[in-house]
């Protein structure tokens, strides 16, 4: 396609950054709108997560990458290429199926070689491509044998070896832990993470567990309601949330509505504290603007004695707590009633005088770099 | 054992039991019946044969004869009824399968509140009388009926199309009636199919027709054979529609069984017929049991696994 004659913007230059490119993406189904206005870049040989709750559009979005569905607005750009109206197969995407939907009627081998007997490769290469891909996968020894007599993870195995033989420029992984027992899957989260990392291929991973999410992935897009709340490295929506939604999805947290101070463009009243909130940085905000903080639990330190700070502190009662191994979790209530989650690591805990226990009363404190003022 | 599994036990018995029971009285001894009057010889009287077994002075005369198995398997009318019969069938079960076969895998894949619909615009014939649909299919089809009539209108054709009392009367009724038996089972078997099967292999590079060759067919083919069967077991045997429809000149073996009885009046031949008609109709269920244990071992054939649920 001529650059002129697309009616959309054009397509943003072509750099390692922009490898993948989404660009207002609308996908409705009847009054539904499963995909709205997603736009989204994603680097060459990053492992990249779509992280939200089952309904959120991230598995939607995933197919109109493979092309199995067409959105209704939008442009889909893969290695510079327009690919938004080619079919799946003649995209250079492949997609691992959360079921894995391997062949039950084709042996492991037939199964891996499918893709490259439609591009009719020579029979000597598709030996040999088929036979470096079930290696990849430490699968070499079953090629003989149909998937039903395969565990799952190692039908999870045949399928990543199926969607990598044909060198795809990417290579989508629908929820690939899902169909995997517990005990296997983080063992599996690593294992595969190390394979698609030495292949060195650009991925896209739907996931609706956070935990995998943070493992696996490079970056992560926080989705809800067909929307992309938020973009970043695991650490960074982890630490610096943009929304309530992303700090209460991704680890627990405290959340505090205050109300900016008069005098004080950092400081924040909140019905529940005695003291004010300190955030890290000047609001640029008038007088009484609401917004939401939040402070992680394990953010927070516990004492017996009262903190010397003028802002960021309270006192409470243990109310209950929870021996985690390598922390405990307390839940202390405030004098205003309210709850607050804190984690103490064993190290934290030690420090003390004495271990907290039922009903005493603490201090908790917190230092300004630790709230996140979230807007909405 | 424990009480409980007892209990599930005898009522698994009972509820396996009662069909087997009632196949066992209703068509297992009717057709020993009929199978031992196949040895017996013709004769004038009640029963038209000659008993098999009788006891006369002191003495148990068993007097089994083959000559009417020798007949049927040597006299050109039975084997060629025989020949055509399978002949009629066989094109009956390819027709409904080249018809079926698309519309049930339309119907799969269509929208899942249009389904019930369309299925049930399958099963709609059956709601009204066998013979008289087939009854009705005359006046549809004769020289003055209402498709000639129709064409004839439309000045398509001068003359009136001769559809009735030949083979294509006979084949159109035949596919029409048979169609359903076709579709219900074949559709059952598709509809139950893993759509990411065929979307893995559109992302590997199928066109649609290789994915269709490749996946859907060869995973349909066991609702493919069970389906077929169901026609062309009843096919072979079929009387009413080639009575009504088909012409002087095609005699199927159930014609052939009905005159033997009642016009000829020689059961035994006409029983020796029937119990190689049996035979006939074995073969092909035997090599659907064979071909069914040795899939037997595949369990997740269309299962889907578990954690499966489309999850946005």
């Amino acid at each position: 396609m001529n650059e002129a004659t697309r009616p959309q913007r054009p397509p943003l230059a072509q750099t390692a950054a922009d490898f993948v490119q989404l660009v207002d993406v609308v996908k409705r189904y009847g009054e539904a709108v499963a995909v709205n206005r997603v736009s989204l870049s994603i680097r060459k040989n990053e492992m990249f997560a779509l992280l939200g709750s089952s309904g959120c559009g991230k598995s939607t979005l995933l197919r109109l990458m493979a092309g199995l569905a067409s959105p209704d607005a939008g442009r889909i750009f893969v290695d510079g290429e327009d690919v938004t109206a080619l079919p799946p197969y003649r995209r250079p995407v492949s997609m691992m199926f959360q079921s894995y939907a391997l062949f039950p009627h084709m042996s492991v081998e037939n199964n891996v070689a499918y893709g490259l007997r439609r591009d009719s490769v020579a029979k000597n290469e598709m030996r040999q491509r088929v036979a470096a891909a079930l290696d990849l996968v430490q699968m070499g020894k079953y090629a003989q044998r149909k998937p039903h007599q395969l565990s799952g993870g190692q039908q999870q195995r045949v399928a990543l070896a199926r969607s990598l033989v044909k060198r795809p420029k990417l290579l989508l992984l629908d929820e690939p832990m899902s169909a995997l027992d517990k005990k296997i899957r983080q063992e599996t989260q690593f294992e595969l993470g190390n394979i698609l990392y030495d292949v060195g291929v650009t991925c896209i991973l739907v996931t609706h567990d956070q935990e995998e999410a943070m493992t696996m992935a490079d970056r992560l897009a926080l989705m809800d309601d067909g929307r992309i709340l938020q973009v970043g490295t695991p650490g960074e929506v982890y630490e610096s949330p943009s929304c309530r939604f992303a700090a209460e999805f991704i680890g627990s947290t405290n959340l505090f509505t205050g109300e900016l101070e008069a005098d004080s463009s950092r400081r924040f009243r909140c019905p529940h504290l005695e003291v004010p909130l300190e955030v890290p940085h000047a609001m640029n905000a008038r007088r009484g603007h609401a917004a939401q903080i939040s402070v992680r639990p394990e953010r927070i330190a516990m004492g017996f004695r009262k903190p010397e700070q003028e802002c960021n502190w309270t006192a409470g009662k243990i109310e209950q707590y929870a021996y985690m191994g390598s922390y405990t979790l307390y839940y202390v209530r405030l004098a205003s009633g309210r709850l607050l989650a804190v984690d103490i690591s064993r190290m934290g805990v030690h420090a003390l005088e004495r271990a907290p226990d039922y009903c005493d009363t603490v201090y908790l404190s917190w230092g300004a770099e630790s709230l996140v003022v979230l807007e909405k | 054992m424990s009480k409980a599994a007892l209990r599930m036990f005898s009522g698994r018995t009972f509820v396996i039991g009662v069909p087997y029971a009632f196949l066992l009285v209703f068509f297992m001894v009717p057709f020993l019946a009929v199978l031992a009057i196949s040895f017996a010889d013709p004769r004038m009287g009640v029963p038209p044969y000659t008993p098999i077994a009788q006891w006369q002075d002191g003495a148990l005369h068993l007097s089994m004869s083959i000559q009417h198995f020798v007949a049927v398997i040597t006299d050109p009318l039975y084997v060629g009824a025989y020949a055509y019969s399978v002949e009629i069938a066989l094109a009956t079960t390819l027709l409904c399968l080249l018809i079926g076969y698309p519309a049930c895998y339309l119907i799969a894949r269509s929208d899942p509140a249009w389904r019930n619909l369309l299925l049930m615009a399958v099963m709609l014939p059956f709601w009204t009388s066998y013979l008289i649909r087939v009854y009705a299919w005359i006046g549809l089809l004769k020289t003055q009926g209402l498709i000639n009539g129709f064409l004839l209108w439309l000045h398509v054709i001068h003359e009136p199309f001769k559809l009735y009392h030949n083979n294509w009367g006979l084949m159109i009724g035949m596919v029409y009636n048979y169609l359903p038996y076709l579709m219900l089972p074949l559709y059952a078997h598709l509809v139950k199919m893993d759509m990411s099967l065929v979307e893995a292999a559109s992302v590997l590079g199928a066109k649609p027709w290789q994915a269709f060759l490749t996946v859907t067919l060869p995973l349909s083919r066991r609702g493919i054979i069970a389906s077929c069967l169901l026609v062309f077991i009843p096919a072979v045997g079929e009387y009413v529609i080639p009575e009504l429809l088909g012409g002087s000149n095609s005699l199927m073996i159930g014609r052939v069984m009905w005159d033997g009885f009642f016009v000829n009046t020689d059961w035994p031949t006409a029983a020796a017929a029937t119990a190689a008609m049996v035979v006939i109709l074995l073969l092909p269920i035997a090599w659907f049991q064979r071909i069914q244990q040795r899939e037997v071992a595949l369990p997740h054939d269309f299962a889907r696994l578990p954690g499966q649920e489309a999850a946005s």
